[in-house]
């Protein structure tokens, strides 16, 4: 989704409000350990993927995401997600819904050195292909690993799939003379060859 | 202060949690009571990430990659199996650690700009500037300003490179070792390594400067 979560490149929200490090706490309030403790227990427990809570802090509002605390939209997608799954009927059981699979039988696409482009696609639901690369031309860097589809994943579906790091020069993705460079990891349908 | 003011009344009103706090209370009380999760669980949670990880864990980590080439050729190569062998463990499956090295050539520096994904379970949580919109957003597009306003200056030749953790992998910046440094102790050299250093936004500590 185009969501306002997908930040990359967006400008005007000012300078980066940093506490100094030696005095800034771990957590800043009571209730934030206790947000932090039920997101770790709920997902050992493996009753939605990673992807699904991340999706439900998208669905929110833009205006309620941008004005939340990282913690208050933790909290907004646990009950999302809580009552989503049925926790909080009498009559429905804890069961595990997500069950990872890190492993593909299909041979990976890509190899390192290959020039790719990042698909020029925008699905409506979630995914990780943030919209500051899409359309833009990288270089695999190496293939990292076979993860679950974050697409799938979202809806508790694993659909696992290759995953390479990519590089894309800074003046591929903003026009600037920079020599910098972004490093991405893509899943494969999220790159097309270039020929 | 007025000889009649009335304490007690003030005092509850003190007490009264904020609205969010009730919400977190309710929703607690619901799965501990319904037996979806128990209360050690989340208080052993809590503790693990306040007490026994931080920036602490991951400045050993560094340190002894600086004084110990057999130990950075193995973090560089395969970052969770290196730091579980500092007995910083519980990775589990699906997270994978990598390890940055800053050089003359390459400055590294690390965001998430979908979320915030950081490498807690070696780092703790991450700073609450980390998660802003306005770090996400911009380290992205323009990272030497960044670097300036946390007072890193990276030279123009040198090449900056912006890791977004858009998947499972969490990085962690090995920061150059300070000049000055030589016959130090893993102990000292911890020192000398911030959270905001391992996370790209400055560099080590000089061993004479001050926090």
């Amino acid at each position: 989704m185009n969501g306002v979560h997908d930040l990359g490149g967006m400008q005007g929200f000012g300078p980066i409000q940093a506490e100094p490090e030696a005095t800034e706490p771990v957590f800043h309030a009571e209730w934030e350990k206790t947000v932090w403790g039920l997101m770790l227990a709920l997902s050992h427990k493996r009753l939605w993927s990673l992807d699904r809570f991340r999706r439900m802090i998208e669905m929110q509002r833009p205006v309620d995401y941008l004005q939340h605390s990282y913690y208050e939209n933790w909290l907004a997608a646990l009950e999302r997600l809580v009552v989503d799954a049925g926790l909080l009927d009498e009559s429905t059981p804890v069961a595990e819904a997500w069950t990872p699979v890190y492993a593909s039988s299909a041979q990976p696409r890509y190899e390192t050195g290959d020039r790719v482009r990042a698909v020029n696609r925008h699905p409506v639901a979630h995914t990780r292909s943030p919209r500051y690369v899409r359309g833009r031309r990288g270089v695999i860097i190496r293939h990292c690993a076979v993860e679950p589809l974050p697409e799938l994943a979202a809806e508790n579906i694993c659909a696992p799939q290759h995953v390479y790091c990519v590089r894309f020069e800074a003046a591929e993705l903003w026009g600037t003379a920079a020599r910098d460079a972004l490093y991405l990891e893509l899943f494969e349908e999220y790159l097309e060859p270039m020929s | 202060m007025a000889q009649d003011h009335d304490e007690g009344a003030d005092h509850v009103h003190s007490d009264v949690p904020e609205p969010i706090a009730l919400r977190v209370r309710a929703l607690q009380s619901l799965l501990v009571d319904k037996g979806v999760i128990e209360q050690a669980t989340i208080d052993e949670l809590v503790d693990r990430i306040e007490h026994r990880v931080g920036p602490h864990a991951g400045a050993a980590v560094v340190a002894r990659g600086w004084i110990d080439d057999e130990f950075r050729v193995r973090l560089l190569r395969d970052g969770v199996e290196a730091v579980e062998s500092l007995g910083v463990g519980d990775w589990g499956r699906g997270t994978r650690l990598v390890a940055l090295e800053n050089t003359a050539e390459v400055h590294n520096v690390v965001v998430c700009t979908l979320c915030s994904c950081y490498p807690w379970k070696l780092l703790g949580p991450p700073p609450v500037w980390y998660k802003s919109a306005a770090y996400r957003s911009r380290v992205v597009i323009d990272p030497r300003s960044v670097l300036a306003e946390f007072g890193t200056t990276v030279a123009d030749n040198v090449e900056v490179r912006v890791w977004d953790s858009n998947s499972e992998v969490r990085y962690v910046v090995i920061p150059e070792r300070p000049e000055g440094t030589e016959g130090f102790s893993v102990e000292q050299l911890a020192g000398l390594v911030t959270r905001n250093a391992m996370i790209g936004v400055e560099m080590a500590r000089l061993p004479d400067s001050s926090l």
